[in-house]
C-alpha cells in the first residue's frame, strides 16, 4: 500500500464526517411531528400512503408501538413468502427461474425482514426479477424504515415526549429519507455502469471463441437501497465484488457513505432531539475511535499479505489479493469490509472468508460488539443500552442511583437490558457450538478457521448484519432453520425490550441535575462507555474469538 | 385487528410505491443511458456481442494477456469464488500450480516478477482488470507468440491502463478484455 491509499481513506472518511452532521439533524427535522417546509415537499407521496393504509396520526404506548411494528413485519414476511413460493410461476420472470424451496423461503423472508440479508441463495440463479423488485427491495425499505422508527421512538421516550406513531414513522423515513436519496444515487450508478434493464441474460462469444452467459438485471434501484438501508443483500451472488454492483473505485466510495450516512447521523439527530448536542457527540466521537482502531489494524493485516502465498518468492507488494478485485486492492477492500461490518450492512467488496486471520477478526468482532455505529435505527438502540450500562455501572461504583437524561435507571430497565445483553451471546455461541457438533460438513475451509466459518455465521445473524464466510455450505435445512431463529430474535427480542424500557422511562418523573449527578455528555463517560462496551464484548466472546481466528493466525507459518 | 388492517394496507401502498420506483429508475436509465443500463455489452464488427467492459473473460492462448484465476471460468451467469482461507492447503497446491504453469508459459522470466494478483482467485471470479505490473509482465511471451513487437504492445498497454479515480481512489488498473480486443485487431491486421 502507498501513501496515496492512505489519502484516498483519509478523503473518504473525512466525506462521511462531513455529511453525518447534516443528516443527522435532517433527520430530527424529519421525525417532528410539527409542520415543517418539508411537509410541502413530500405530502402528495404520503397523503395516499395515509389515505390507502387507513393511518391515523395518534400516538402509541410502547406496547401498541411495540406491536404494531411487528404485526406490520409479520403481514410483510408473509406476503413476501408466498412471492417466493410462487415466483417460479409469477409474471417478471425472463430467465426461467424456479420457485423456492420453504426452508430457504423461510430464511430468506425473516434475513431481509430482519434487516439482516444472509444470502443462502445466489441472486443470479436463485430470484426471478418480480422477487427481486417487490419482494427483495420492498423489504430494503420497510425493514431499515421500521429500525428507524423503533429507534426514533425509543429517543423520544427517553425525553420524556409520547412515543408516536409507528406507521407514520414508518413511512416518514421511506417517502423522506430513503426514497430521494436512493432515487438521485442509482441513476448515479447507472451512470458509473451498473446495470439497470429488465432484459434477461444477454448471451456473448468471447474472443476465444466460448459462449459466456452474462447475468444482469435492475441493479442500480437495488443496490442504492442496499446501502443506504444498511441492508447489504446483493443482487449478484458476490455482492459488490461483482463489477456489476461495483463497478470502479467511484461507485465504491459511494457506496461507502450510503453505508455511514444513517448510522454516523443518528448521534446528532440524537442530540438534537435529547437537546444536548454534547451528549450526541460523545457518543460519536467514542464509536469513531473505535471505528479507526479496528481500520489500522484491518489494513496492516492484509497489506502483510499471506505469510504462505509469499513465501513463494513471487512479487507481493499488493498485499493478500485472494478473494480481492484488482480495482479496489488492499486498501479500498479492507476499508470496505471494517464499513460494512461497523454499519451492520453486511454488504462486501471482497471475500471475507480470504480475508487474513486478524482482518477477519476485525469483521468478526465489530459485529459482536455491535456499537461502532451499528445499522439503521436499531445499531442505535444498541449504543443507547450500552450507554445505561456505563451510567449503572459508574453509578454502582460510587454508589448513587444512576441517571441519564435527568431519569432514575432503578431494577426494572437494568433487568430489561440484562436480558437483552445476555440473549446476544446465547445466539450466537449455542447455536454455534451446535453446528460444529453435527454439520461439520458443510464447513469448507479445514481446521481452526472452519470453525470461524460456523461463528461468523450466527455472529452475523445474530448482529443483523449479513454478511458470511460465504464457503460455509448453507443451503441446508439446517442452516436455513438455525440462522432464520437467530435473525428473527436477534431484531425482535431487542426491539421489544428496548421500546419497554423506553415507555418505562418515559413515564417517570425527570429529577434535576445536582453537582453529584455524574455526567454523561463529557468525556469521562465516553471513556467509561469504551470500557464497558470492550470489557462486555471481550469477557463474552474472547474464548470463541481464541479457537478460531487467533488460533489460525499464530499457526499460518509460511 | 385494527393495527393488523392497517398494516396490510400500508404494505400494499409501500409495495406500489418502492415498484414505482424501480419502474421509474428503469425507464430514466433506459432513455438516458441505454448502453450503461444495458450492461456495458461490447459488439463485433458483425453486431453480436462478445462480452462487457465490466466482465472479465477466459483467456489461455499464449497470445493473450491473461487475467485472474476464476474457479468459475468467468461464466458471468453466476459468480463467486472457492473462499479459500488463508490457511487453506488446497488454496496453497493450487497457488503452487500457478507459479509452475507461469514459469513453463513465461520462460526466462523471474518468478520473483510474477505480480501476486495473477495467481490469486478474485472475489467475483469476473474481475475485468488486472494490475499494470501483470500486464506488463506478459508482454514478452505475447510478443513471442504473436509476432507484435514488444514496444507495440507496451503501447497498448498504456492506452488501456486507467489511472485512479480522481487521481487518488482505488488502484491503477488494465481492462484485459479491452486489450486482448486490441491485440487480436492488430494480429489480423498484419
Amino acid at each position: 500500500m502507498t501513501m496515496i491509499s492512505y489519502i484516498a481513506i483519509a478523503i473518504t472518511l473525512l466525506l462521511s464526517l462531513l455529511l453525518a452532521r447534516p443528516a443527522g439533524l435532517y433527520m430530527a427535522q424529519v421525525f417532528n411531528y410539527e409542520r415543517t417546509g418539508l411537509d410541502r415537499w413530500f405530502g402528495w407521496l404520503e397523503k395516499p400512503v395515509y389515505a390507502i393504509g387507513g393511518i391515523r396520526k395518534e400516538n402509541y404506548s410502547w406496547k401498541q408501538y411495540a406491536l404494531a411494528a411487528v404485526l406490520s413485519n409479520a403481514v410483510m414476511m408473509l406476503l413476501v413468502y408466498l412471492i417466493f413460493r410462487f415466483q417460479g410461476v409469477l409474471p417478471l420472470n425472463p430467465s426461467g427461474i424456479a420457485s423456492m424451496e420453504p426452508t430457504l423461503a423461510f430464511n430468506t423472508v425473516i434475513s431481509f425482514m430482519a434487516n439482516t440479508n444472509l444470502q443462502h441463495y445466489s441472486g443470479e440463479s436463485g430470484l426471478s426479477y418480480l422477487s427481486q423488485m417487490l419482494a427483495i427491495v420492498f423489504m430494503m425499505f420497510t425493514s431499515p424504515a421500521t429500525g428507524l422508527a423503533v429507534g426514533i421512538a425509543i429517543i423520544r421516550g427517553l425525553t420524556g415526549k409520547p412515543l408516536g406513531n409507528f406507521f407514520v414513522d414508518m413511512v416518514r423515513a421511506i417517502t423522506r429519507i430513503l426514497l430521494p436519496i436512493c432515487f438521485v444515487l442509482a441513476l448515479v450508478f447507472v451512470a458509473l455502469g451498473v446495470p439497470q434493464t429488465l432484459e434477461p441474460t444477454a448471451l456473448g462469444h468471447t474472443l476465444e471463441g466460448m459462449t459466456q452467459e452474462i447475468a444482469r438485471g435492475p441493479v442500480a434501484s437495488f443496490l442504492s437501497i442496499k446501502e443506504l438501508g444498511n441492508n447489504g443483500g446483493g443482487f449478484f451472488g458476490v455482492n459488490s465484488a461483482h463489477p456489476f454492483e461495483n463497478p470502479d473505485a467511484i461507485s465504491n466510495l459511494l457506496q461507502i457513505l450510503l453505508m455511514l450516512l444513517l448510522g454516523t447521523g443518528l448521534p446528532f439527530t440524537y442530540g438534537k432531539m435529547v437537546g444536548n448536542k454534547k451528549q450526541g457527540r460523545v457518543l460519536f466521537v467514542s464509536m469513531a475511535m473505535m471505528f479507526i482502531v479496528f481500520l489500522g489494524i484491518s489494513l496492516a493485516s492484509e497489506n502483510a499479505g499471506n505469510p504462505a502465498v509469499n513465501a513463494l518468492g513471487i512479487q507481493h507488494q499488493q498485499g493478500s489479493m485472494e478473494g480481492k478485485e484488482v480495482r479496489f486492492g488492499v486498501a479500498q477492500s479492507a476499508l470496505y469490509s471494517v464499513v460494512t461490518t461497523a454499519s451492520e450492512t453486511g454488504a462486501v467488496n471482497t471475500m471475507h472468508d480470504t480475508l487474513t486471520p486478524i482482518g477477519g477478526l476485525i469483521t468478526i468482532g465489530n459485529m459482536m460488539l455491535n456499537t461502532v455505529f451499528g445499522g439503521v435505527g436499531v445499531g442505535f438502540v444498541n449504543v443507547l443500552m450500552y450507554t445505561m450500562i456505563a451510567v449503572f455501572l459508574s453509578g454502582l461504583m460510587v454508589g448513587r442511583t444512576p441517571e441519564f437524561l435527568g431519569k432514575k435507571i432503578e431494577g426494572k430497565e437494568m433487568k430489561l437490558i440484562a436480558v437483552t445483553l445476555i440473549i446476544n451471546p446465547i445466539l450466537i455461541l449455542l447455536p454455534t457450538a451446535l453446528a460444529l457438533l453435527t454439520q461439520s460438513d458443510t464447513l469448507s475451509n479445514p481446521g481452526f478457521h472452519g470453525l470461524t466459518q460456523a461463528l461468523y455465521e450466527f455472529t452475523s445473524a445474530a448482529a443483523n448484519n449479513g454478511s458470511g464466510f460465504e464457503g460455509l455450505g448453507d443451503a441446508t435445512p439446517f442452516w436455513n432453520i438455525s440462522t432464520g431463529i437467530v435473525m428473527f430474535l436477534g431484531r425482535y427480542f431487542s426491539i421489544i425490550a428496548m421500546l419497554a424500557v423506553a415507555g418505562s422511562l418515559a413515564a417517570k418523573k425527570t429529577v434535576p441535575e445536582t453537582s453529584g449527578t455524574f455526567r454523561t455528555d463529557k468525556a469521562l463517560f465516553g471513556t467509561v462507555f469504551l470500557g464497558t462496551v470492550l470489557i462486555v464484548g471481550a469477557l463474552t466472546f474472547f474464548p470463541a474469538l481464541a479457537l478460531g481466528p487467533i488460533a489460525e493466525f499464530l499457526t499460518l507459518k509460511p | 385487528m385494527k393495527t393488523i388492517a392497517v398494516s396490510i394496507r400500508t404494505t400494499v401502498a409501500l409495495m406500489i410505491i418502492v415498484l414505482a420506483y424501480q419502474l421509474v429508475v428503469t425507464g430514466i436509465a433506459q432513455a438516458v443511458m441505454p448502453d450503461k443500463a444495458d450492461g456495458s455489452l461490447i459488439y463485433n464488427d458483425k453486431h453480436e456481442i462478445i462480452g462487457s467492459k465490466w466482465i472479465g473473460q477466459n483467456f489461455t492462448s499464449p497470445g493473450y494477456f491473461h487475467g485472474r484465476i476464476s474457479s468459475i471460468e468467468y461464466n458471468a451467469v453466476s459468480s463467486g469464488t472457492p473462499n479459500y482461507a488463508p490457511s487453506n492447503p488446497d488454496m496453497l497446491e493450487r497457488t503452487k500450480a500457478s507459479v509452475e504453469a507461469w514459469k513453463s508459459e513465461n520462460p526466462g522470466i523471474p518468478v520473483s516478477e510474477l505480480p501476486v494478483d495473477l495467481i490469486t482467485n478474485s472475489g467475483s471470479g469476473l474481475d475485468p482488470h488486472i494490475s499494470v505490473e501483470a500486464a506488463q509482465v506478459q508482454i514478452p511471451r505475447i510478443s513471442k507468440s504473436t509476432g507484435i513487437p514488444e514496444e507495440q504492445l507496451k503501447e497498448l498497454v498504456a492506452k488501456h491502463t486507467q489511472d485512479r479515480e480522481l487521481g487518488v481512489l482505488g488502484e491503477r488498473v488494465v481492462n484485459v478484455l479491452l486489450l486482448n480486443i486490441d491485440v487480436q485487431k492488430t494480429v489480423n491486421g498484419k
